[in-house]
């Protein structure tokens, strides 16, 4: 046929300067005639010259020398008209009409003394096709669309919210997410094509909605034709929503196992009802959602799990009890993880006289494994509180209870015993197995405290001792764990922190709040460390305020009023 | 009745408290004022943050040290967490607006302004999670995922920790949850926030509650960015190969300038550390201009440290040098070369006597 387009058209020249020669027209006269398209040959003045067996076929009653425009649709006879006013435009493309309900490409070609010899071909099927295909492509590309938006969230409310919106987008006027029951409840997520999308939470009759009930308990989804459109109710129909409604489905959300919910699409009485095909397509634009839907449900479910067995595990955070200043700072040694082998705990005692427990250590291995047996010995030490007066007792009892229990892991840790006796902090500290901590002195001078011990859960018995000492106002006694000193890396990449670093590091920490001391400890860690990999750390600073009695405790003043005066 | 004005002398008052580390002074101050009919938003955005600016820069003139900075700045949290809890649970405002998350960038230990922030937000009426300094990319989207907030706002400080904050904006932006940017990272006007494809941006707090009230568009979830989508000249690996060389670089033009300077041979280990420390920094914000194809940042640093090395009666004529060096090191790095040019014109600019060798 493209030879046909390309051939100009030359019906209105004078027959001498034609562009074929004339017995080009002869060479061709038979075989038009048996041609299986349609010709029909026109003279300038639109009578029917000829036309050939297929031509006949389709227009049974035309007879040679019928006038064309009592004979064909207009927009060929008009077409032909056309020619005789002028060399059509090729960008125009091929002249297209139907012709007794099929659709008929129409080609012009010159015949002999300035008749137009047309061609019709036949595009029913090619368009029906070509309709077919994009209809297709435009729908993979709903459905690639729908499924990125509907993986990038885990959050269900998000998740119900895209899915509504965008079946409102793509499948209907309106589009309404009924999620399974919290209760005797349904959430519903309305959406209108153009409007905002609305979430409530409401009690409705599902059994009013024909399919719905089916729907939500994973029955087969009823066809489309089967549902009324009056027998909707009001709670179905969103806001706004133009006219009333004119057809209904109602998809099944399928989830993983359990029914995710359904969804109810609507249209108004002016729009199409859905064809077949648009059914099947709002079954697997459902069955994505409803897939989508349930991984959201299940996320949300477990990382609620997790966080409620986090709590326990997760380090406390710590504020000044009975005129002394804690402070804690904790980082796991896997970025994605908030717990690791190293703990920490300050139990305060009853009374301002009475001594408060500050526990730091670390368990034998990283993640969660560590973690968990961290839990047991924190809930072990919290139980022996009241034998702290002797650090070596509770020690060996710990001792005992690991030795006892299925972990094969060992620890070490720190125990220290702090009071405040006037303006001085009195402690009591004894090391099992851990580095010994360091105490930051007015005029700036670090001291080790010389506490030795044996691990626990290793061996039958513990020995450790304990050291008391005493600290002056803005003096700091930091407990710490080993990776801090052992954190790899510096501007030359490889190098240990090391405690010498440490060491200076608190040297310039005299006076400092207890949480400055810790925050400046941890940050130079971290830089050491850059993105380098490392080990679980951990701190807890116990400081003798410098100033007079201390007055904030968890950020409220206290001691005196500390409401606005009026 | 509140006054949206206080005492000229309060923010003074309030430094001498807080560079003393005397909180119950500290605390005292704000008591008063707010006793006095101040409201807690101007006290917090002029009274306290005013402070916080000047720990900074007395820290920059060396008129306080390190350890002093970080002192005073836990006097001020402190001051800031009593007024976050000085009314009376029933004269607080209700979280009426919206919900959203105040973040550092991951590595970012400037928590001081997001906590300002988050304070102005739930003062008008939000629900904020503060999740504050230290909080790995990882844990911003699991939370994301877990509140599904209007909004998050991310802060930085420092600018080296921009890549990385590049890389939590598209993920926040990949679960269809803005990003609004804050800080000085972020440039003077903005500039960088947009460059990384933050959805907004907002000079100081004040700001960011009028971009919040505005409201922020969802981005769309399906348009996912690389790096390169939004920065073409990361395609020339330069940055990659300069962040990743790090310590090579480091080492080398620390080797380089004690053969230069003999003197460095000398050095005791606190002023080597100092020493490899200066450099590691040049390569990091070397690194960063890279990584944004943004001169300012290189030479704004250059400029900055050539003035707190003066301060410390340091000469900085050794960073001329050090650029110098890495220039012969990187030669074949084009865009890298055009920059270290850039920094050593810059230093050469720079007003300060001694930097002129």
């Amino acid at each position: 046929m493209r030879c046909a387009r390309c051939v100009p058209l030359m019906v209105s020249a004078p027959h001498g300067s034609s562009a074929r020669p004339r017995d080009a027209d002869l060479g061709v006269g038979a075989a038009w005639a048996e041609a299986p398209y349609p010709v029909l040959v026109v003279d300038r003045h639109g009578g029917l010259v000829r036309i050939n067996e297929a031509a006949r076929a389709l227009l049974p009653d035309v007879a040679d020398g019928d006038r064309l425009h009592e004979k064909v649709p207009s927009w060929l006879s008009q077409a032909h008209r056309r020619l005789g006013d002028g060399p059509r435009d090729a960008c125009a493309g091929p002249l297209s009409g139907s012709i007794n309900d099929r659709l008929f490409e129409a080609h012009p070609t010159s015949g002999a003394d300035g008749d137009v010899v047309w061609w019709l071909v036949d595009e029913t099927d090619r368009r029906l096709a070509e309709t077919a295909l994009s209809d297709a492509q435009v729908r993979s590309e709903v459905l690639a669309k729908v499924s990125s938006a509907l993986l990038s969230t885990l959050n269900v409310p998000r998740c119900t919210e895209v899915a509504a919106s965008m079946a409102a987008e793509h499948l209907a006027e309106a589009a309404v997410l009924v999620a399974p029951p919290q209760g005797r409840r349904h959430p519903l997520t309305h959406a209108r094509r153009g409007g905002p999308v609305t979430r409530t939470v409401r009690q409705v009759d599902v059994a009013s909605v024909p399919g719905l009930n089916e729907a939500l308990q994973g029955f087969p989804p009823v066809p489309a034709r089967w549902i009324n459109p009056d027998d909707i109710p009001g709670w179905v129909v969103p806001d706004g929503f133009a006219g009333p409604v004119g057809s209904v489905i109602v998809a099944p959300l399928p989830g993983h196992g359990v029914p995710a919910g359904a969804l109810i699409l609507l249209r108004s009485s002016t729009e199409q009802a859905f064809t077949e095909g648009e059914e099947v397509f709002a079954r697997l634009f459902a069955a994505r959602a409803g897939a989508a839907l349930s991984a959201a449900g299940l996320y949300s479910e477990q990382a609620a799990i997790t966080e409620t067995l986090m709590r326990e595990l997760l380090p406390p955070s710590l504020h000044s009890v009975h005129g002394v200043e804690y402070a804690g700072g904790y980082r796991a040694s896997k970025n994605q993880e908030r717990v690791g082998g190293d703990f920490y705990d300050v139990h305060p005692g009853s009374d301002p006289s009475q001594e408060t427990l500050v526990v730091l250590g670390d368990v034998a291995g990283k993640g969660l494994d560590a973690a968990v047996l961290t839990g047991k010995i924190r809930n072990t030490l919290h139980a022996l509180l009241p034998l702290a007066e002797d650090h070596e007792r509770v020690l060996g009892l710990l001792n005992g209870a690991l030795l006892t229990s299925h972990h094969a892991r060992f620890a070490t840790l720190v125990l220290a015993s702090v009071r405040r006796r006037g303006g001085r902090v009195q402690v009591r500290l004894t090391s099992a197995g851990h580095l010994p901590p360091l105490i930051v002195r007015t005029d700036g001078t670090v001291e080790e405290v010389a506490t030795r011990g044996t691990l626990v859960g290793a061996l039958p018995t513990v020995t450790a001792n304990t050291v008391r000492t005493t600290l002056a106002p803005g003096e700091t006694c930091l407990l710490y764990t080993d990776g801090i000193t052992e954190a790899r890396g510096g501007p030359l990449g490889d190098e240990l922190f090391g405690e010498h670093r440490l060491r200076r590091a608190l040297a310039e920490c005299a006076g400092m709040p207890a949480e400055a001391v810790v925050e400046r400890v941890q940050m130079l860690a971290a830089e050491w460390l850059g993105p380098g990999r490392h080990d679980d750390m951990a701190a807890v600073a116990v400081s003798a305020p410098r100033n007079g009695p201390l007055t904030v405790v968890d950020g409220r003043a206290h001691g005196r009023d500390s409401r606005r005066k009026t | 009745m509140s006054h949206p004005t206080v005492p000229a002398e309060l923010p003074d008052q309030l430094w001498e408290a807080v560079a003393d580390g005397d909180e119950h002074t500290a605390v005292d101050i704000v008591h008063r004022a707010l006793a006095d009919g101040a409201d807690e938003e101007t006290l917090l955005l002029e009274v306290i943050a005013p402070v916080q600016r000047r720990i900074g820069t007395e820290w920059a003139a060396d008129r306080i040290s390190v350890a002093q900075e970080h002192a005073a700045t836990a006097i001020n949290e402190r001051v800031v967490g009593f007024l976050a809890h000085a009314r009376p649970e029933g004269e607080r405002r209700a979280p009426d607006r919206g919900r959203v998350t105040v973040s550092c960038i991951d590595g970012e230990w400037h928590a001081f302004p997001a906590r300002l922030v988050t304070e102005v937000l739930r003062l008008r009426g939000w629900r904020v999670d503060y999740l504050g300094a230290q909080t790995p990319t990882a844990h911003l989207i699991a939370h994301l995922h877990c509140t599904n907030p209007d909004a998050v706002l991310l802060s930085g400080s420092i600018p080296t920790h921009l890549p990385t904050a590049h890389s939590a904006i598209t993920a926040c932006q990949a679960i269809g949850v803005p990003v609004l940017a804050g800080g000085r990272a972020f440039g003077p006007d903005g500039r960088r926030a947009r460059a990384l494809g933050a959805d907004e941006w907002a000079a100081d707090a004040r700001g960011a509650a009028a971009v919040l009230e505005a409201g922020l568009a969802q981005p769309c979830p399906t348009a996912i960015r690389q790096a390169t989508d939004d920065l073409p000249h990361l395609d020339d690996q330069e940055y990659t190969m300069v962040a990743q060389s790090r310590p090579q670089l480091v080492k080398q033009t620390l080797v380089d300038l004690e053969d230069r300077f003999p003197a460095v041979r000398g050095y005791g280990d606190a002023q080597r550390e100092r020493t490899v420390e200066d450099i590691a920094h040049i390569v990091d914000f070397l690194a960063t201009a890279l990584y944004l194809d943004e001169p300012d940042v290189f030479t704004a640093f250059l400029t900055w440290t050539a003035d707190i090395l003066e301060a410390r009666h340091v000469p900085a004529r050794s960073l001329t040098a050090g650029l110098d060096i890495l220039a012969v090191q990187l030669r074949d790095f084009p865009r890298t070369v055009r920059l270290l040019h850039a920094g050593t014109a810059a230093l050469r600019d720079h007003p300060v006597p001694g930097i002129r060798a």
